[in-house]
């Protein structure tokens, strides 16, 4: 029985290709819509499955109220509770957003339990930052592993399994702990009709944080140069076949 | 890079199913040299019919709609592309229910096979769907589904294989040249193309694409949401992707629709969501498609419960989950109708958007055959994009209009139901009297026009009964006994109606008399100061409309009709006299006040010194007159069959000459009449015929039996075809008809409003000559007869006075008499008022 929660971000699609608002301060969202990065989906879903024995899973978000889709996006997957800190986008850099999360996992469960483990993704999809899950670990004075694609808990000991350079790291770190999660390691789930319907129901807990945010000192966001992609039109019909099936085999798909 | 070729015979822009089919039209009907182009890549260019749910119910209220639902069906059949399913439409209120029966009138009215059907029927097909929320169900075996980009293909090749078409993906249009009022040139990012003719065919993009060559195609994109949840075992269990019935729950603006092991539950309820089509993302910038925009979860989240709520075994399974959800991209028009046609401001520019899959192949052929031809073989007047006036093609008006109706999708529309919105556009200048009168404001063309006044309601007591009230709410929304009240006065004494929004233009130059007498049927070569009423054909001879022409000058015709249809008009004679001629606009111009009745002579006689005796002022007889101060062009003739006349008076003068009239007609009791009178029951007793409802370019002068002694020897466009029709026997025959009963199976006395089947006494369907079903065209109060007056085209054989027949109204049978065979009206059949 674990009690864990999860913390997300509302972020722009950035899954084609990125749009920047006029400013250069943020990732236009207008045309893709919004949702939180792959790797908190994963967190979502690592949370969702490591609460399924009798634990509960929340989910926080610190931002502007419309982080609540996101919220619930996640409440509708399984996750059993809400925070959003509402916090001014803008204003909040990483360690402000750090410090306001701090606040909701020493506040504990709704039932007063404390959170055993906190799961986030590994970096933000928008701003790249790579500092919000260090940062609160150090404020929880909590140990912290980073990059994480799957972990398995028991007797108050979390195991983590992620990808490092030299090959898969697996490490065990007590609990309470802070793990950052990569995409990878689990399938995200889909919301089901009924999760939806309950998660719409959901009371959203909204909070205020009393930290004085110092900001995030951004100058401006910049897009890479853009890859020209190249496209090579290997036939038309059946005759295309052999030269798929060599490219399949440079690809390394398949063995003739 | 793709590039284009530098020239062609035509450009189409669009490469989803009416583009497709337009080309593949096209070079069926022997067009070559045709270049289609998209700027995205096939065979999904990533427009509205990538993600379309592509299912087809073929019932529609309007016969244009369902005609062209009909002929897509066939060609997608032929195509192989067409899996049918059937398809209920369920009812969980007694309301829904009604409209149901009402939809079983349309269904037989076009002859397609449906029936209403219980909740237990409807478990039979659909095992899955809890029958205790609903209390009925409208069942339609024909019902099916379509793979739209297939087809879509096919067609491409069936057109390549013609030798005809050249097709170029990836590039976008950047720009269209416009020479001397005509296209010249599409400009795209593959390189120039030079054209005399370019289509249209980008759906949502259609606007953005029209404006480059200063033209207006009004459409909006518009959000519908759509999701898709599985894996359903209860689907999967059965092969291919669709084997269980279509599900339309009604009264929650909802279908439910198998597709594979899935179910898409597509939703019309939430608050319209409008975007502009220069908004639309590019392909780079969209994360499915540019048109599968992101789905905002909020605006579905009731429609989800409703959806539970109907099949909660299926949607309840927690391993059913959301797999997809969009809000996608679909075009909608401020009439709910297609935008078809050559545009109005660029010659060779032409518009085929605002069209679903359900009509898509139809209006490929339809388009192609007006391309072709100038007049397809079904009538597209409500779908003809000269339709709009400029303010409506206001993107206020647009925004307006789509934001009203798109929950009316699958809304209960009464037929005569009026816009809320971008209302008050045009004020006839006698307003201000009308609004003291109490007027009741309906809207046509924008103009606001009084369809009865409250001021009149005194008459009611007057008359009592013989004002046919009527019981049934619905026969009785959007209408008032007043109507009836204001006609009787009318008969009685004298009426004078604003008619404001008729549509005119004058056709002036040398040679006026051969142009107009080219266009029209009537004798227009005629000493001026005669009116005539005349059809307008096309080439093969159906009647594109129906219209008063005044000559006023050796070189000066002055041409009245209807504001619904004024613009089509007037683009029907601009394209088909010589360049020379001036044709004016002459709408905003003069204002027009009926006047009608027994006493009319002596109230235009108090305020006029002008001889309007019988002998000087006959009938058909225009000029002008002085009436107090002012100068007014008054012309006799009668649309409501009594003496009188319609005075053209300039529009700054319109509110005194409406006073003046008053003022004469106080000692004589005049009343004003509201346009319920003129368009309704003044001239169905008359017998009169009206544009869009008996005459289309599907029927002819002698089915609507308006045919005169002689054909006049001067040519006019459809004069050979006119003269073929003469010598045959017609097909079909329009007749008047009356109710003998009125009361139902409950006690409640009903009244038809119009769309209704006409079947024999025992409930056997008529079908005419051309294979259509009788039904009824108009309906309406025929108060001095004390009847109720349908008209409908009926079987040759069934066209005889006398003949006893019956009217289904709400699945009952009511008893009807054939009352005139021919345009003889049952209320003066001899025409002396009119000529007294």
């Amino acid at each position: 029985m674990v009690n864990v929660l999860v913390c997300i971000k509302r972020v722009p699609d950035t899954s084609e290709s990125v749009l920047l608002t006029d400013d250069a301060m943020a990732v236009d969202g207008r045309h893709v819509g919004y949702t939180v990065s792959p790797h908190e989906l994963c967190a979502v879903e690592l949370a969702v499955q490591a609460a399924a024995d009798g634990g509960t899973a929340g989910v926080v978000s610190v931002g502007s109220g419309d982080a609540v889709e996101q919220l619930r996006d996640a409440l509708a997957v399984g996750v059993q509770h809400a925070v959003l800190v509402e916090a001014d986008d803008a204003a909040f850099g990483p360690a402000d957003v750090a410090a306001a999360l701090a606040e909701v996992v020493e506040a504990g469960t709704p039932d007063g339990t404390p959170y055993d483990l906190v799961l986030l993704g590994n970096d933000a999809a928008d701003t790249g930052d790579f500092q919000v899950g260090i940062r609160l670990a150090y404020a929880l004075g909590r140990p912290v592993v980073s990059g994480v694609s799957t972990i398995a808990v028991s007797d108050g000991v979390v195991q983590t399994t992620g990808a490092g350079p030299a090959g898969t790291e697996v490490f065990e770190v007590p609990l309470p702990a802070v793990v950052t999660v990569m995409e990878g390691g689990v399938a995200p789930r889909y919301p089901s009709v009924m999760g939806r319907v309950k998660a719409k129901k959901a009371e959203i807990d909204t909070r205020t944080p009393s930290v004085t945010p110092r900001g995030n000192g951004r100058v401006r966001l910049k897009l890479p140069p853009e890859q020209p992609s190249q496209v090579v039109v290997l036939g038309e019909g059946a005759a295309a076949a052999p030269a798929l099936v060599d490219l399949f085999e440079t690809m390394g798909v398949l063995t003739k | 890079m793709a590039t284009v070729p530098t020239t062609a015979r035509c450009v189409v822009i669009g490469a989803g199913i009416v583009g497709n089919s337009l080309v593949y039209h096209l070079a069926k009907l022997g067009w070559r040299d045709i270049v289609q182009i998209d700027k995205g890549p096939l065979p999904n260019p990533g427009g509205s019919t990538g993600h379309a749910s592509n299912f087809i119910f073929p019932v529609d209220h309007s016969r244009e709609m369902t005609d062209l639902t009909a002929d897509s069906m066939r060609q997608y059949k032929e195509l192989g592309v067409f899996t049918e399913s059937g398809g209920f439409e369920v009812a969980r209120t007694e309301e829904r229910m009604e409209e149901l029966r009402r939809r079983m009138s349309s269904a037989k009215a076009w002859g397609i096979e449906a029936s209403l059907v219980t909740p237990e029927e409807v478990v039979e097909k659909v095992p899955f769907l809890d029958p205790s929320v609903i209390i009925g169900a409208f069942w339609c075996p024909s019902v099916g589904v379509v793979d739209s980009l297939r087809a879509g293909t096919l067609m491409r090749e069936r057109a390549m294989e013609l030798g005809a078409l050249n097709v170029v993906s990836t590039v976008e249009v950047t720009g269209l040249d416009v020479e001397d009022g005509a296209i010249r040139r599409v400009r795209t990012t593959g390189g120039d193309i030079e054209a005399e003719t370019v289509v249209i065919a980008c759906g949502v993009w259609s606007p953005k694409l029209a404006a480059m060559a200063g033209a207006t195609i009004p459409l909006t994109p518009a959000v519908h949401q759509m999701i898709s949840v599985g894996p359903v075992s209860q689907l999967a269990e059965r092969p291919g992707e669709i084997s269980f019935p279509i599900v339309r729950d009604m009264d929650t603006f909802c279908y439910e629709r198998q597709h594979g092991s899935d179910m898409e539950v597509g939703s019309y309820a939430h608050r319209p969501i409008l975007h502009d089509a220069e908004e639309i993302p590019s392909i780079e910038q969209s994360k499915l498609s540019p048109t599968e925009l992101p789905f905002t979860s909020d605006d579905f989240d009731d429609q989800l419960e409703q959806a539970l709520e109907l099949m909660p075994e299926v949607l309840g399974n927690p391993d059913v989950e959301i797999r997809y959800a969009i809000n996608g991209l679909l075009s909608l028009t401020p009439d709910g109708f297609p935008i078809l046609g050559e545009t109005a401001e660029v010659k060779g520019l032409w518009s085929a958007a605002a069209v679903w899959i359900k009509e898509g192949p139809g209006v490929g052929r339809l388009v192609a055959e007006w391309m072709t031809h100038g007049n397809p073989e079904y009538d597209a007047h409500q779908s003809d994009i000269a339709r709009f006036y400029d303010s409506q093609r206001t993107r206020e008006h647009v925004k307006a209009r789509t934001s009203e109706a798109f929950n009316k999708t699958y809304g209960i529309v009464h037929p005569s139901e009026q816009w809320a919105s971008s209302r008050d556009v045009r004020r006839s200048p006698m307003y201000d009297q009308e609004q003291a009168l109490g007027a009741m404001f309906y809207e046509t063309a924008h103009w606001e026009r009084p369809f009865w006044y409250a001021a009149n309601e005194a008459l009611l007591g007057e008359y009592g009964d013989r004002v046919m009230p009527r019981e049934a709410e619905w026969d009785s929304r959007w209408w008032s006994p007043i109507i009836n009240a204001e006609h009787l006065a009318m008969r009685e004494r004298a009426a004078a109606v604003d008619l404001s929004a008729f549509s005119m233009f004058d056709v002036k130059g040398p040679g006026a008399k051969d142009g107009v007498q080219g266009v029209v049927v009537g004798q227009v070569d005629v000493e001026p100061g005669r009116v005539v009423y005349t059809p307008v054909l096309d080439q093969r001879g159906g009647f594109r409309s129906d219209l008063t022409v005044m000559r006023l000058g050796e070189d000066h015709y002055r041409v009245v009709t209807g504001g619904m249809t004024g613009n089509q008009d007037r683009k029907w004679f601009r394209d088909h006299m010589p360049a020379d001629l001036v044709v004016e606009d002459t709408t905003f111009a003069y204002t027009t006040i009926g006047l009608w009745g027994p006493r009319a002579r002596d109230i235009l006689g108090k305020l006029t010194d002008a001889d309007i005796s019988h002998e000087a002022f006959g009938f058909s007889r225009c000029r002008e007159i002085q009436i107090g101060n002012q100068t007014v062009l008054a012309s006799r003739i009668s649309y409501v069959g009594e003496l009188g006349w319609e005075l053209y008076v300039p529009m700054a003068e319109g509110s005194s000459a409406w006073d003046l009239v008053f003022e004469a007609g106080r000692e004589h009791d005049l009343i004003a009449a509201g346009i319920g009178v003129y368009g309704t029951t003044g001239r169905l007793e008359k017998g009169y015929r009206a544009h869009g409802a008996e005459l289309d370019t599907e029927r002819s002068i002698v089915e609507a039996g308006m045919m005169r002694p002689r054909v006049k020897e001067a040519d006019f466009i459809g004069r050979e075809a006119y003269v073929k029709q003469r010598g045959e026997d017609p097909l079909t025959v329009l007749c008047t008809l009356t109710v003998d009963d009125h009361t139902s199976s409950t006690g409640v006395r009903r009244y038809m409003l119009g769309g209704e089947p006409i079947v024999t006494s025992d409930g056997e369907p008529l079908v005419d000559g051309h294979g259509r079903r009788a039904y009824v065209t108009s309906a309406g109060s025929a108060p001095s007869l004390g009847k109720h007056i349908l008209m409908a085209y009926l079987p040759p054989d069934q066209a005889v006075v006398g003949n006893k027949l019956a009217v289904s109204y709400m699945e009952e049978l009511y008893p009807v008499t054939v009352g005139a065979a021919d345009a003889t009206s049952l209320f003066d059949p001899e025409n002396s008022r009119v000529r007294s």
